[in-house]
């Protein structure tokens, strides 16, 4: 598969301090690369980084022309709630289709007529509002997607959901997809390759191998009871 | 002529009242009025325009606070205050006090013809260049980093609509004087917010409250006697109490 991103030697400095350092990774095109790693550990950093938001030292190289979507963390539906502004309008910063837009929120699940264009995103659930900012990130047909624990706030029903909407996409749309996630069911079950962070320390590698009882102890400092669990 | 100005000042204010609304800095207008005082002073001694002289003392101002947060490791929100309440200090200093009035509440009936042309044409380049970045700075108050993500220059247009605040302050105090710029940009937004269900008719209704206001409050002008800055924003109040009889959200 041919590599879609390598990074070399990546260290990032806020404030006088290494959020990252020396940290180096492939991705191929077509991967579900999720980034686990406690509170504080560098994920957000990374994911920002990636996206040329912050200045770095070392080498980021992704392949030529590839648009990225963001969805980042903690996107408040209650900010949104404050303004007056209408699902359609939202979504007109990426897209002046409303059609488009409306396939797109019915693929994600809320289909329904234009009315919905009209409804302001404060006004949806947290599942609705999450799977609106799936659909939103999807709209200009982006080739890697970048999310930052898009489940944060969702009960267990909703985050499957959102997951296998990612998984569906992945599949249909040919993705790559970099998924920040506290939750290590996730990463045996739909990643591809996982990248365990902790500051200064990294692992990468199949899930399988990089998260043994050994290196969850020494990147999270505790003894982590995990359990690999296969469903077949 | 008097009637033309208030307009399209009115207009304006009401339309960026509405991203300082979103932005939560409909307080900002207050300060950066009372720091033009030292150039209305001015102005009105030497006489020339009331609003070059607003521009450039609000100028002045920005730029002390700009390097003393530079400097000085106290919050932008302090500095401002040491710098608005210094500015209005030097303003009291040698500001002749039959125009005192004039300078804290404005006096519409000042207009002349190159006022009006100059409010005419900077509200129009205001609104269209705002109208440019509108959604673009509420974008990137719903998330920054979802606005850079998709290329939006945050920083740029941050400046753009800081400077065209500045710009409408200072036209604001040529109708409401120092002491009231604050309000004609928060409360018509403020009664928009009330009615409006997206950012077209927020947007729009904010322009169309500060108009109603300038109208009524001018007229009322006319037939009281009373001053007319501080008449266009009892109207405005009570537009804005209307509105929060018809509330649509909550």
């Amino acid at each position: 598969m041919e590599r879609i991103l390598s990074v070399e030697d990546l260290s990032v400095e806020i404030g006088g301090e290494y959020i990252i350092k020396g940290l180096s990774f492939d991705v191929k095109k077509g991967e579900i690369l999720t980034i686990v790693g406690p509170n504080g550990s560098g994920k957000t950093t990374l994911l920002k980084t990636l996206l040329g938001l912050l200045p770095y030292s070392g080498k980021i190289r992704w392949s030529k022309d590839i648009k990225i979507g963001y969805l980042p963390q903690r996107l408040s539906k209650d900010r949104f709630a404050e303004l007056p502004i209408s699902i359609g309008e939202f979504f007109r910063f990426k897209s002046k289709n409303d059609d488009k837009i409306l396939n797109m929120l019915e693929d994600v699940g809320l289909g329904g007529g234009r009315e919905i264009l009209k409804r302001n995103p404060g006004e949806l659930s947290y599942g609705q509002f999450q799977r609106m900012l799936v659909a939103f990130s999807l709209i200009d047909n982006p080739d890697v997607l970048l999310f930052d624990e898009p489940t944060s706030g969702i009960d267990i029903g909703g985050e499957e959901t959102i997951y296998s909407l990612l998984r569906e996409f992945w599949m249909k749309k040919n993705l790559t997809i970099f998924l920040v996630t506290h939750d290590l069911n996730i990463v045996y079950a739909y990643s591809t390759n996982c990248l365990c962070m902790c500051k200064t320390k990294f692992c990468y590698g199949s899930p399988k191998k990089v998260l043994t009882p050994e290196s969850l102890q020494d990147i999270y400092g505790t003894e982590i009871k995990f359990y690999e669990h296969t469903h077949k | 002529m008097s009637l033309i100005t208030g307009i399209f000042i009115s207009a304006i204010a009401g339309y960026i009242g509405s991203l300082m609304i979103t932005k939560r800095m409909a307080l900002v207008a207050g300060p950066l009025g009372h720091l033009a005082l030292p150039g209305v002073a001015l102005a009105l001694i030497y006489n020339f325009g009331i609003f070059f002289g607003a521009l450039i003392s609000i100028f002045i101002g920005a730029v002390f606070i700009w390097i003393f947060s530079l400097r000085a490791k106290i919050p932008i929100e302090a500095l401002t205050a040491i710098v608005f309440a210094t500015g209005v200090a030097a303003g009291f200093l040698f500001l002749p006090l039959e125009h005192a009035e004039e300078a804290l509440i404005g006096d519409i009936t000042d207009v002349d013809l190159s006022d009006t042309i100059l409010a005419m044409f900077l509200s129009t380049i205001i609104f269209l260049v705002i109208r440019k970045i509108y959604t673009k700075i509420v974008l990137s108050e719903l998330s920054e980093d979802l606005a850079k993500s998709i290329k939006v220059d945050v920083d740029k247009y941050n400046l753009i609509y800081l400077i065209s605040i500045a710009l409408v302050a200072a036209m604001e105090v040529k109708i409401v004087g120092i002491l009231l710029t604050a309000a004609l940009v928060a409360i018509p937004a403020a009664a928009s917010r009330n009615l409006s269900r997206n950012l077209k008719q927020y947007s729009f209704l904010s322009s169309v409250f500060g108009v109603i206001s300038a109208i009524i409050g001018i007229l009322l002008f006319r037939i009281t006697g009373m001053p007319a800055g501080p008449l266009i924003i009892m109207v405005a109040f009570l537009l804005f109490l209307i509105s929060t009889i018809f509330c649509k959200n909550r």
